[in-house]
């Protein structure tokens, strides 16, 4: 049975004056109070693991001969590639970043039907940031109520030089933000250097002006305002709930009718397990009052939890008066059941549907990028003319041809004739009379050349179609070939 | 509670009773639209765009009037930053250009930075002036020649094309002109139409698309030969094309060839050294040899003034 002090939440609850509202509202500073426990301790971790492999990465070395910096992961938007270790996406292969977009977006979906809104309480960039900045609040200005009271205070000198110290160690953060980030696009040791000594691009100077900027203001006054009218991911999160989601959650029917712990002792049986100590909002980065309910403002960090499970050690109550549950859960509590493992959320048919997906679309891309050739060919026809009647009645077709050498060495590439009976070829750079069944080409490392290619054949050959063919001529002999068109005149001329 | 209170409320400004908050009075199927005050930073942003774009009209041209828009105080216009593009961009190839100047055109081709650049310039010239009567790929067609095969009636090396792109066919406006024309054998009664048809027959056989005709080739030695070669493969300094091959200007049917031999057509192409500047000449002849049937010279002047690719 349902505690008779719950209450009901669709019933209005107090009614306050109607005011002249203002034009706009100021913020309400938050002022999160410091807070041990287990969520607490993960999130420490994954702000740690977030900002190390964030910091970090780009300086993780890997040797690519001389052809291309010795960086493991680089986004190189000049030459047009991306180093991922040992994987080298080109232009063309695009379609791998387009394919990891997709695994991320379908790893959100997968992650906020199992956990809720995980990624906005611990990995999102704005919430991990938003935490470094309020420690260093916590180091400077000292714990919740200190801040709040140097927040009233009038400015003095004291003040003014524990705000300027403050927020010059928020731009020394900021400024190692945006730093951090144009190292992924360039080679980081020697871009450290030229920005240093005021000869890298301007856009590097420009992204590092603009990431310090916003990460100062972002992550240093707007915080909590982001998430809530700045972002969009709250509204697409939320409307991704279900009510086997967890979410972190009030246990009203346990927790009502709040009262002090003076007043929960002296009459038990009219109170319950809250005793209204406001702990959990205290220490709440986002500054919400969980037992409003589910809210935008809420991102499941579960800080709270942490907060009210130490109030429950120390008043002799049992844990878990706010806790991760989902509304299915909720109800089965609310009604008098027993608490159910959460592992059982965690795999349900949704949840394996979306890791179905996201597994098969990371397999699928892991096999293509397995199998991929590193030697390419594409031809492009000349269509004017379609085709060229030379002096000795012999007919030429000219195509375009691109071979890619897609390896940090230089390879030479044989191109080919296959089929077109006495057709020969040469190209800008040998005389025609020198034209064969086949040339070879030397491509430069990681790059495109392009061949224009004369493709003879005698005196009343047909139109037919025929192929061309890339070998590489290395150990490896990687081929790729493509079919192409012979023009001629025909009867109509 | 207090009912009555409520609705005194009620007539003034209805107020959500879960937050307090004044109702705007806009609903949508039962959802009702909250009067709540905007965060002050949105409010400020808001604020700071209205001063923005006041200050962006008092910069930069913005108002439409009646005559022209407001000029604003900066006096940009996006005429004139082009304009200041345009000037840039040929101060940039400026060093390139008087290369290409300084570069006679046989040494081109040794090049291989300034030999692109010029195919590449002359391209888009050809583009401007050339397609109108050679077409896009330039095949020509019936009457205009086909710059893309190796048949060439004047010489098909860079020096040559340069010259007839330069001096022109038949025009008036060059006294160095390329010049040439072909009697009218019938028209001017030097030869009847029996003899007209069996030189055509000699002519066609020359390159297997006729039964050889003795008295075709007797006439065509003491007429023809004299300017088209008892070979028939054309002088090229007097114009006369090859006639043993496989390409006709002006058509390799019977009827073609007889008309050209009984009132032939004459084709004319303007010089161009008065529209185009040598430069623009030089690039346009590095891109018609570069189609293709370009021809190599057959010797190269070495001129020690000449300053080559340092290139290895």
């Amino acid at each position: 049975m349902s505690n008779p002090n719950a209450v009901d939440w669709t019933k209005p609850q107090q009614l306050k004056p109607p005011e002249p509202g203002p034009l706009y509202e100021k913020r309400k500073a938050v002022h999160p109070q410091r807070i041990d426990g287990t969520f607490r301790r993960f999130k420490w971790l994954v702000m740690l693991v977030t900002l190390g492999v964030y910091y970090i990465t780009p300086w993780i070395r890997w040797d690519r001969g001389p052809y291309a910096p010795d960086q493991a992961v680089l986004i190189d938007l000049a030459n047009r590639r991306f180093y991922m270790f040992n994987i080298e996406i080109w232009p063309h292969e695009f379609y791998f970043v387009a394919g990891m977009l997709i695994m991320a977006g379908i790893g959100l979906f997968l992650v906020t039907s199992a956990v809720g809104r995980a990624w906005c309480g611990y990995s999102c960039p704005q919430t991990v940031w938003t935490d470094v900045f309020q420690h260093i609040d916590r180091f400077v200005d000292g714990d919740r109520n200190a801040r709040m009271r140097l927040d009233k205070a009038p400015w003095g000198p004291k003040k003014i030089a524990r705000r300027s110290f403050k927020w010059m160690i928020y731009l020394i953060i900021s400024f190692w933000t945006g730093g951090a980030w144009i190292m992924y696009f360039a080679d980081a040791p020697t871009l450290t250097v030229d920005f240093w000594t005021g000869q890298a691009a301007g856009v590097a100077y420009a992204t590092v002006a603009i990431l310090t900027a916003t990460t100062f203001i972002l992550g240093g006054f707007l915080r909590e305002q982001v998430c809530i009218y700045m972002c969009p991911w709250p509204r697409i999160q939320t409307a991704m709930l279900d009510e086997k989601s967890l979410i972190v959650t009030y246990k009203d029917w346990r927790g009502e009718k709040r009262g002090s712990l003076k007043k929960a002792l002296k009459s038990p049986e009219e109170f319950g397990d809250c005793i209204d100590c406001n702990q959990c909002v205290a220490v709440c980065p986002t500054g919400v009052d969980i037992r409003e309910g589910a809210q935008i403002g809420c991102i499941t960090c579960a800080l709270c939890i942490d907060a009210c499970d130490r109030v429950m050690d120390e008043i002799g109550k049992p844990r878990g008066l706010i806790d991760y549950a989902t509304m299915e859960d909720c109800e089965h509590e609310a009604a008098g059941g027993e608490p159910r493992p959460i592992a059982k959320t965690l795999f349900r048919p949704r949840t394996l549907i979306y890791f179905a997906i996201w597994g098969a679309i990371g397999a699928a891309m892991l096999f293509a990028l397995g199998v991929r050739s590193h030697t390419e060919l594409t031809v492009e026809q000349d269509r004017n003319p379609p085709f060229m009647l030379m002096s000795n009645g012999s007919v030429r077709n000219a195509y375009t041809v691109r071979l890619r050498n897609m390896e940090s060495r230089p390879r030479d590439m044989e191109i080919a004739i296959k089929g077109l009976e006495g057709g020969t070829m040469w190209s800008d750079d040998i005389p025609q009379s020198e034209a064969a069944r086949s040339l070879v080409r030397e491509v430069a490392p990681d790059a495109t050349r392009i061949v224009r290619l004369y493709v003879v054949a005698p005196q009343q050959t047909p139109s037919q179609s025929f192929t061309l063919t890339v070998t590489s001529q290395d150990e490896q002999q990687e081929q790729d070939s493509s079919e192409v068109r012979f023009e001629a005149p025909g009867e109509q001329s | 509670m207090a009912n009555k209170q409520d609705n005194a409320a009620n007539e003034q400004a209805r107020v959500d009773e879960a937050t307090g908050t004044e109702f705007v009075g806009h609903e949508w199927d039962g959802i009702e639209e909250l009067d709540t005050p905007m965060p002050r930073w949105w409010v400020w942003s808001f604020y700071a765009t209205i001063v923005w774009g006041i200050v962006y009209v008092i910069l930069y041209p913005a108002w439409p009037m009646i005559e022209k828009g407001t000029e604003g105080v900066l006096g940009w216009s996006s005429r004139g930053q082009f304009a200041e593009e345009m000037q840039a961009e040929e101060a940039r190839r400026a060093p390139l250009m008087a290369a290409l100047a300084r570069i006679p055109i046989e040494r081109l081709p040794e090049n291989s930075e300034q030999m692109r650049a010029a195919i590449a310039g002359g391209a888009a010239a050809f583009k401007v002036n050339c397609v109108q009567c050679h077409g896009a790929g330039a095949a020509g067609s019936k009457g205009y020649p086909n710059l893309n095969d190796d048949d060439w009636i004047w010489g098909g090396d860079l020096k040559a094309i340069e010259y007839t792109l330069t001096h022109g066919i038949r025009w008036s406006g060059s006294d160095e002109t390329r010049l040439s024309y072909m009697p009218a054998f019938g028209r001017d009664g030097m030869l009847t139409r029996d003899q007209i048809s069996d030189v055509t027959s000699h002519v066609l056989s020359l390159s297997g698309n006729s039964e050889p005709n003795a008295n075709g080739a007797a006439i065509y030695d003491t007429q023809c030969a004299f300017c088209h070669q008892p070979s028939a493969t054309g002088n090229r300094d007097l114009g006369a094309p090859n006639l043993a091959d496989a390409i006709w200007l002006y058509g390799g049917s019977r009827a073609e060839v007889e008309q050209q031999i009984y009132n032939p057509a004459h084709g004319a192409m303007p010089g161009w050294k008065d529209r185009l500047n040598p430069v623009t000449i030089k690039m346009l002849a590095a891109y018609i040899h570069s189609r293709g049937g370009g021809e190599d010279f057959v010797e190269v002047a070495a001129d020690p003034e000449v300053q080559v690719d340092e290139q290895p």
